[in-house]
This record gives structure tokens, sequence and C-alpha cells, in this order.
């Protein structure tokens, strides 16, 4: 019988859920955890800004596929650890968050930096747990993680008072079956119903326009691999979301890549057309479907989601199917060979193809280089970034024009090479997730791309990042503004700029990098475009930012304005002459 | 917050069971579900239910806000959340309790007496001119009574939460009304 207390027990317990990792910054109520850790194989890395703990267990977790640990004290850092929770929640990311709080006495009566920390994040986690006594700390931290790794991923939430940190407990390590007894309420179903499967299979191969429409958890279900499979037994069309870039390689002929507001035209017009969307781990976003009522009029929908209360939410599914991406998938190209065994044939698709590459010679996605002399286009650093980069190098984004530009011009090869902030759209994501995911995956490069807004707004983590010895290397597109929301103003309100100018030289990029421990380039013509990004390539022991000035007024061009029918799409003004071609 | 309807039509009234695990905060993660997602609670009721550590939720869901099949999947996702049953008003009994203070001065006061001996409720305390009243039934029985007295002036009123189980087949001896295989009980992760 091992006595210990309940912040020895909570590291012991982490260290045997094979957490290496904790982003972390410590107060008064969770200071019983921090002494234990000294004695730790788990790396604790000390973050300036709590939020940037959690953005970067977020990043962790997406490269990774294991839990990110974010780990602060009571009161305003578990308000500051909202944001990320939710964007975890939003885009299904498998976060554990731990808290401290007052002891067990003080709760309720507003004790010093007391807040209602289980309250305040109901609904932005997936489960949260007061925990009340020292005994009851293995439990929690094996339920939190277990719920937040299984069925639909997502951030749960361990609030432990500082007296449950500091009673003595006897040590004891929950089995798998005590864990799942203790949930009788959580059964995820990772197994989809046999019927609906070849229900599936048997509309596959009728289908004359198919498409596979590609989310995000077909990366939470590891499934690329049995995506890539399938795709080669049909020969049909993917379009990958833009939480699910990277699941299925860019250069594959038959990627169609990112459909939506600002997706390819040619992307966003397939899926209008096409007669079966076949919806893996997708939700039908409101930023996919546009209007929804005439979302893809005449397409029947399979779809497959372990989430039940995905099925029918937005679009109701003519075959759903509730289980895990990758078993399900698994299934359908099982019960399509057996198909073709028995003889089936899939209709022509010669026809579809055909079409679809129509669009998408007429209709690439595309910008005007800069004339001589004048800003940067911030699509063109973007593209010698992309060509630059060392195999394998993971991208990271903020929120904005410079993130859709993002997904739209780089090049992914291989799943979980793509971290972005879709859900919830929080800006200032790029850079604390670039960290996290840099201490998740050490070997590779990362890049985190940001807009001038988004930098501002957690640029502080670029001292964690030196001080912590986690070189990332961030691409700045400073244009000056609230480039989004700009775009937006100019062409829906009548060119009235409201609050969205920043400054172009203030804060001056390069000196804050520069005091921030990283090495600052700024760069403002085409021709020093490409050995910056050679020298921030080439410097691997530290944190460079490349501060890239770009022309204010490029837009992200395809977009579909919000509220808009998909069919309406606004095409590169270059393409406006050909439009109607686009049907 | 979630609007709780002072009154309507049952029929756009569906009733939900639902069994979870007796835990802090059970009741707020409920609750705040309906108002996140925007979805109308029409009554509510909770207590300790049949096993040890479980309670049970009755919840009357106004359906006019959301379709009853995400309100119910949705509930589902929350992990104290162990049963769902829709119960079928046609096949399963209702109570509700009403408790009520009305004016009856003495010349009224044998007129509400005999309304009570109709409808037979309860005469719980006599005051000067006031009589406190209780009736236990049907929510459509306790909604006349209600209307009845408001003519007398009803100075308070209070109704708890609608309580529901299955009814009993005629002959079945024990198919008690929580095994899974109750008229369109959910077991988790059979749904959809
Ligand atoms: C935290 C937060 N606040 C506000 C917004 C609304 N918003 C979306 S994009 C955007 C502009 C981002 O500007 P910047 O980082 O410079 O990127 P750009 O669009 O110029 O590439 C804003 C304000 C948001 N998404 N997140």
């Amino acid at each position: 019988m091992t006595r210990m207390t309940g912040a020895q027990a909570l590291i012991k317990a982490l260290e045997m859920e094979k957490v290496d990792t904790i982003f972390g910054l410590p107060g008064g109520c969770i200071l019983p955890a921090y002494d234990p850790l000294l004695e730790s194989s788990i790396r604790h890395v000390l973050v300036r800004h709590e939020q940037g703990a959690g953005h970067m267990a977020e990043g962790y977790a997406h490269v990774t596929g294991r839990p990110g640990v974010a780990m602060v004290t009571s009161g305003p850092a578990a308000t500051n650890l909202v944001t990320p929770l939710m964007d975890a929640y939003m885009d299904s990311i498998p976060m554990v968050g731990i808290t401290g709080q007052v002891g067990t006495n003080a709760i309720g009566t507003d004790a010093f930096q007391e807040c209602d920390t289980v309250g305040i994040t109901r609904s932005c986690t997936k489960h949260n747990e007061l925990v009340m006594s020292a005994e009851d700390v293995p439990m929690a931290v094996r339920q939190a993680f277990h719920i937040a790794t299984t069925g639909r991923p997502g951030p749960t939430l361990i609030d432990l008072p500082k007296d449950v940190l500091q009673n003595e407990m006897t040590w004891y390590w929950p089995s798998d079956d005590e864990v799942i007894a203790s949930l009788p309420g959580y059964r995820p179903n990772t197994k989809g119903h046999p019927r609906m499967i070849k229900e599936a299979a048997k509309l596959i191969m009728q289908a004359e326009r198919p498409l596979l429409y590609v989310g995000g958890g077909m990366l939470k279900a590891r499934a690329a691999e049995v995506l890539r499979e399938l795709v080669e037994l049909t020969g049909i069309h993917v379009v990958t979301t833009l939480m699910a870039r990277g699941v299925f390689p860019d250069s594959h002929p038959l990627n169609l890549g990112m459909p939506g507001m600002h997706g390819n035209a040619y992307t966003t017009t397939a899926m209008q057309q096409s007669d079966l969307l076949i919806a893996l781990g997708a939700r039908f976003d409101d930023r996919i479907t546009g209007r929804v009522d005439s979302f893809a009029p005449d397409a029947k929908i399979i779809h497959v989601d372990i989430d039940p209360a995905e099925q029918g939410k937005v679009r109701k599914p003519d075959v759903p199917i509730v289980g895990d991406c990758r078993l399900v998938t698994e299934e359908i190209v099982k019960a399509i060979r057996h198909l073709r065994d028995g003889g089936a044939v899939q209709p022509e698709l010669g026809p579809w193809k055909s079409r679809i590459s129509g669009w998408r010679e007429q209709f690439p996605t595309t910008y005007e280089q800069s004339e001589p002399g004048k800003a940067l286009k911030p699509q063109y650093c973007l593209e010698q970034l992309r060509d630059a980069a060392p195999e394998g190098t993971i991208l990271t984004s903020g929120v904005g024009q410079h993130q859709m530009w993002s997904s739209l011009h780089w090049q992914f090869e291989e799943p979980y090479t793509w971290v972005n902030s879709g859900g919830l759209g929080t800006m200032g994501f790029s850079i604390p997730a670039a960290i996290g995911a840099k201490m998740g995956r050490p070997d590779r490069t990362v890049w985190a791309v940001d807009g001038d807004g988004c930098f501002q707004m957690t640029a502080q983590e670029l001292v964690t990042a030196t001080v912590e010895r986690i070189p990332i290397k961030v691409a700045l597109l400073n244009n000056s503004y609230l480039g989004m929301v700009r775009q937006w103003q100019e062409m829906f309100y009548d060119e009235r700029y409201s609050e969205v100018y920043l400054s172009t030289d203030c804060p001056d990029y390069v000196k804050w990098a520069e005091s921030m421990g990283c090495v600052g380039i700024r760069v403002e013509s085409p021709e020093e475009v490409g050995p910056a990004i050679e020298k921030a390539n080439s410097i691997n022991d530290r944190t460079v930012v490349v501060e890239f000035r770009t022309d204010s007024d490029e837009k992200v061009f395809p977009m579909v304005p919000a509220g808009m029918s998909n069919d309406d799409l606004l095409v590169h003004p270059s393409q406006c002459a050909i439009r109607d071609r686009l049907a | 917050m979630t609007a709780i309807n002072p009154s309507g039509s049952s029929l756009n009234h569906h009733i939900l069971s639902v069994l979870v695990q007796n835990r802090p905060g059970v009741l707020a993660r409920v609750a705040s579900l309906f108002a996140r997602r925007g979805y109308n609670i029409f009554s509510l009721a909770v207590a300790p239910a049949e096993d040890e550590g479980m309670s049970r939720i009755t919840v009357v869901v106004d359906v006019d806000s959301a379709p009853l099949e995400q309100i119910v999947k949705q509930l589902f996702k929350l992990i104290d959340v162990v049963k769902i049953s829709e119960l079928d008003p046609r096949r399963s009994v209702e109570r509700e309790l009403l408790l009520a203070t009305v004016r009856a001065r003495a010349e009224q006061r044998s007129q509400i007496v005999e309304l009570a001996t109709i409808f037979e409720a309860k005469i719980l305390a006599v005051g000067v001119d006031a009589l406190t009243i209780s009736l236990e039934g049907h929510p459509d029985k306790l909604d006349d009574f209600e209307e009845l007295l408001d003519d007398c002036g009803i100075v308070e009123l209070q109704r708890t939460g609608r309580v529901a189980l299955p009814k009993l087949d005629r002959g079945a001896h024990l198919r008690a009304a929580n095994t899974p295989n109750s008229p369109r009980g959910d077991k988790k992760g059979k749904v959809g």
C-alpha cells in the first residue's frame, strides 16, 4: 500500500497515461502539483499565457494523435484556458485540461481566485469533473483520458481543489474494466451497421457523379490508408475539407482539395453537381454547405460519423452510418469488393470526370503576380515557402486570409502536417500550436503561417519557444490590416473600412522577434523572398520570424458570400468573363 | 435561459425519461445543454431512481424548438446520461401534483369544497378567507382544475413537473419500466 498525496497521485497517473509533455503555468491552487513534477520524467513547458498552453496542447495532439495536456491554476488561469478548450471541442481534438481550484471548504465562498471552472467549461468540454477527494484522483485522470481519446475525441477537464492535491491517499490504478464500469453512460459505437454498410456500397456502385467528402474525422480515425484504398478501388474524386487537408495527397490527380466558402471553384461546384456525396467524418459545416437548402440538391448522402448527433443535424442522410470512420470505410471497401465479385459494375464515370477536369482547367485557384515595385503577394510568399519547405514540414496557421491561402496554395502530401483552427476560428492559434506541434514531432520542421493581427494575440509564446528551446519558424504575412475583415468591408460594406487598420511598422516585428530571442527577417520585395526562406530553413537552433510585407488589397478568391448558395460563388476577377461555364 | 413555458398544447410535447448517474452537476449539465442548443423545456422533474446512484429526469420537451431526434442524440452525448426513453403519452402513465391557495370567503367556501370533491382534491389548510388545496393526477386533469379554480381567485400556485413511466402491458408481470426492452427505450450506443 503506497501512501502519497493527491498531487503525487496526479503526476503518477499522468505518467501512467504515458504523458511526456505538459504545457502549463503554476499558481496558488495548483502549486502542490508542481512539486512532484520536479521528480517526474514529464517535460513541462512553461508558457507565457495559459491560452498558449491550451493551443500548444492542441498542436501536440493534432500531430501525434495523443492527448495534449495543459495544466494551470484556478480562477483567471482557468478562464484563460476556455478559448483553447472551446477550440478543441469544435475541432474534436483530444486534450486534457487540469486546473487548480480553491480548497473544498472554500468552494462557493468567492475565495481568492475561485471561479466555477466546471460550470464555465461545461459547454466547451466533452466532459469535466470537480474532484472532491484525493482518493478519486487516479480514476478522474483515467476517465478524462479515456473520454478525451475515444468516440468522437474532444477536450476534458479535471478541476482539483488544493486540499485534494495536498491530502494523502492510498495509490491504486483502476483497470480498464473499472474505468468502463464507472461510466455506464459512455459507450461509443465504433462498428457501423452491416445493413447500412451494404446499402452504402450499393449506392456507390450506382452513382454517376459521386464524390468523397472527407472531413477531419478521417484524420482522427487515422483512416488515410483505407481512404486511399477506397479511392483507388472506385476512382472517385476526393474533396478534403479545411480540417482534413493532408489526409489524401494533394499530388494525387483525384484530390480536389478544399471546398466551401473559400474553396476551389471546381471543388465546390463538383459538390453542388454531385449525385452522391460520401461524407466521411465531415459535419456539413455552414462554411462548406453555403445556404443549406440549395446545397448539392441532387445528391444522395452517405454519412459516416462516430457521433450519432451529427447524423441529420444539418442534412438528412440517405444512409446514416454511426461508427469509427476507419472501421466503417474498411467495411465499405469490403462490401464494394463483394458486389464487384458478384458481377456489379460502376457506371462509366468518364463524363463526370471530364466535367470536373474542365472546371479545374478553366477555374484554377489563382492570383495575379505583383507588378514591379508593388507590394508582395501573400500567395507568392506561400508558394515559395511551400516549394522550399523540407520534406515532412508541418504547417500551422492562424485565422484569416492567410489561413485560407495556406490551405489553398500549400501542397499537403501527408496526414497530420496541417494544424489549424477550423470550427472556432481562433486568431492567435498558429504560434502556440506550432510550439506544441514541434514538441510532438521534434524531428519535423514546423512553419507557422500568421497574420499580423493574429501574431499580436499570442506572439509572446515565442519567448517560450526561445527559453524552452523549441525552435519553430514563423511566416508573418503583414498586410497591415485585419485582412479578412477588411475584405468583407470592401466587398459587402462599400469599402467602408471600420476599425481594421492595424499598422505597417508598429510594432517593429523584426525588433520584437529579436527581443524574444528569435532571428528576425523582413522581406519587402519578390527577390528577397527566396533567400529569406532559405536562410530561415537553414537555422535550426533558434526560432525565426520572417515578416513579409504584403499587399493590403489582396483578397481571397473564390468566395461564397455568407448566407448565399454555393451556386453563387464568386470566382477570381480574372475568370469573371467565363463564369457561366462553371455549371 | 431556457424558457419554461407556462402552458401549451400537449400535442407538441414529448416526454423523455432520462436515466442519469446521480453525480454533482448532472441537472446543470442537462439544463445547460437545453439552453445552449436552444431547446425549450416545458416541464422538468428530477428524483433518485430505483437503482442506487441513479436519478430519473422526466423532461417534457417542446418539440417545435428542435427535432426530437436531435435533442435525444445531444442528450445521449452527456457522459452522465445512461438511458433515454421517449414515452408515448398513450402508452404511459403521467402524474403531476398541484398545490394551490385560493381565495375562499365564507360564501365561496362550499363551492370550492364541492369542486375539490369532484376532482378528488385534498384540502390541506383552511384560513379565514383562503384554502390550500392539493391535487395529484394526470396533467390534463390538473389543467382543468386550475382553470376552474382561477375563477375563484388563485393566490398562489405551484405545480411539480410531470413524472411518467411506461404503462404495464395487461397481463405482463414484471417487465418493469426500466428493463432494456421497455417501450421505445434506447440504450446508449444503439441510436442512429
Ligand atoms: C479571437 C478572434 N477575434 C476576432 C476574430 C474575427 N476575425 C477573423 S479573421 C480576422 C482578421 C485576422 O487578421 P490577420 O491576423 O491580420 O490575418 P489576415 O486576415 O490579414 O490574413 C478577424 C479579426 C477571430 N476569428 N478570432
